[in-house]
């Protein structure tokens, strides 16, 4: 968890090693709509301890599921448009692994992290988003 | 005549997000009669103003772990509720 802008190629060069020739990377940002609303910005806050706690949790099963060395950072706090909430990134010996496991990793944080989103509307409204009410997208 | 009175649990019970906002505080000590589960904890909460904006099986979270609302309770505890998540 970080509260500063997140850049995909330190995650890249920690997981990179001699031995693991593919890595496969995933990049959240925030966009300007949601549900067909404008989105100014938005604030994303989050159980620190027990995220941290789910987060190590998450990339300790993908390492032990495929041969693979996983980097995980979401952001929290105040984000703009564009900017970078959650980045993973995953290398193993080859490219199989790689994306799997970077995969599973961005399922299980959207699935178990226990962070909320807060959206600011071009409307001038505000609210908290609840994934379980609205259509999912891959 | 003497009468036993059962022994008590602490725990602390932190609120997030829309649940926070509900019931206008973001954590709150309670003591419930042992044993007690996870379910009493959110009876309590329901009842309190705001406590109806609460759903009858949240997301819980017990010593920083997801558990359901049947998991029983030890004194010191930390509890949290958590409204539908939203990261990744």
């Amino acid at each position: 968890m970080t509260d500063r802008p997140i850049e995909l190629t330190p995650l890249v060069v920690q997981v990179q090693a001699p031995d693991r020739g593919g890595v496969a990377s995933f990049l959240g940002l925030v966009r300007d709509h949601h549900e067909g609303r404008g989105v100014l910005r938005l604030d994303y806050s989050a159980y620190g301890p027990m995220a941290e706690a789910e987060c190590g949790r998450i990339v300790a099963e993908a390492e032990a599921r495929w041969q693979v060395a996983v980097a995980l950072r979401h952001r929290v706090g105040t984000l703009q448009v564009g900017d970078v909430a959650v980045a993973v990134a995953a290398a193993g010996g080859h490219r199989d692994e790689a994306f799997a496991a970077c995969r599973y990793v961005i399922e299980e944080v959207k699935r178990r992290v226990p962070i909320w989103k807060r959206e600011y509307y071009a409307d001038g409204t505000v609210g908290w988003v609840d994934p379980t009410a609205a259509v999912q997208h891959a | 005549m003497s009468s036993s009175v059962a022994p008590g649990l602490t725990v602390r019970v932190l609120l997030f997000g829309s649940y926070a906002d509900a019931l206008g505080f973001d954590q709150v000590e309670l003591a419930l009669a042992s044993p007690a589960t996870l379910d009493d904890v959110i009876a309590h909460l329901r009842a309190l103003p705001g406590g109806d904006r609460l759903p009858p099986k949240p997301l819980c979270a017990r010593n920083l772990a997801h558990v359901g609302t049947g998991e029983p309770i030890a004194s010191g505890d930390e509890l949290a509720l958590l409204p539908p998540l939203a990261g990744g």
